[in-house]
């Protein structure tokens, strides 16, 4: 049971992660080139925009989500098996995700990448 | 890609690798928090690696929401992913930390993963502005 719970806490991660990575991508894709709208109308101008977008508030909901049931999934699961896995997924599912929402081509070379790095990333937290 | 945003992925890299590591001395500090005793959180914010952690991890999301203004996701996750790698790095020759052959493995199939997206463009394709009445910037978009 204690597993079980574990594997939800991770999979709870995942997804408030992966939402969260990709409510803030498509935010700051609105809000457009930060150093050049910066340039053209000062810091005060990009936060403001920034703040103002929906994504982005919901984004950073997300990612407070993510946080939180990532030290609850702490508390009773060990580190060795939450961390390297919730990071590893996240890494795949941002691929999927980002294909899927925000239309990137994710081509060969990028899923190899995200598959390299999140075997990487597992084999450096194990 | 510019020198500037080059700069400004290895600041998402370098500011998290150093919040993180700043925030783990600090808590290391502090000792074991139970949900019972919530408010010893509060005495965090007086130790100077909590506030310093604090500080880098604000610049780490300023450089992230930077970098995802004109990057893919699937170009910045990989690229900033050397952070890890840095971490490693600091926990062998700055901590002291015994860094296992696994470990290393690990940091090699990373770098192989991040040169993989490195080479290839950052950006693949072009969102529609959420300001119309901003035709300037629709048009600095499609121009790039």
């Amino acid at each position: 049971m204690r597993h079980a719970y574990t594997w939800g806490a991770i999979l709870l991660i995942v997804i408030a992660s992966v939402t969260g990575d990709v409510l803030l991508s498509r935010a700051m894709k609105q809000v457009g080139d930060v150093d050049e709208l910066r340039r053209r109308s000062g810091v005060l101008a990009v936060v403001a925009r920034t703040l103002q977008n929906p994504h982005f508030l919901f984004g950073v909901v997300a990612m407070a989500v993510a946080f939180f049931s990532l030290l609850f999934a702490l508390s009773w699961g060990d580190v060795s098996l939450v961390a390297p896995a919730s990071a590893s997924l996240t890494f795949v599912g941002n691929a999927a995700a980002a294909k899927l929402f925000l239309h990137e081509r994710v081509d060969h070379r990028r899923w190899i990448a995200a598959g390299l790095v999140a075997w990487g990333v597992a084999f450096l937290a194990g | 890609m510019t020198f500037r945003k080059y700069l400004v992925l290895a600041g998402v890299a370098v500011f998290a690798s150093i919040g993180d590591s700043m925030l783990s001395r600090g808590m290391r500090d502090m000792g074991a928090v139970s949900i019972s005793r919530l408010h010893t959180l509060l005495g965090a914010l007086r130790d100077p690696w909590i506030v310093g952690g604090i500080f880098f991890l604000l610049a780490f999301f300023a450089a992230y929401m930077t970098a995802l203004s004109w990057a893919d996701l699937t170009y910045v996750l990989p690229a900033t992913s050397l952070g890890y790698v840095l971490l490693a790095l600091i926990a062998k020759f700055v901590l002291h930390e015994q860094v296992t052959t696994l470990r290393w493995v690990g940091i090699f199939l990373i770098a192989v993963g991040v040169s993989c997206v490195a080479t290839g463009p950052e950006l693949t394709h072009r969102h529609s502005s959420n300001h119309p009445a901003e035709p300037e910037l629709a048009a600095l978009q499609e121009d790039r």
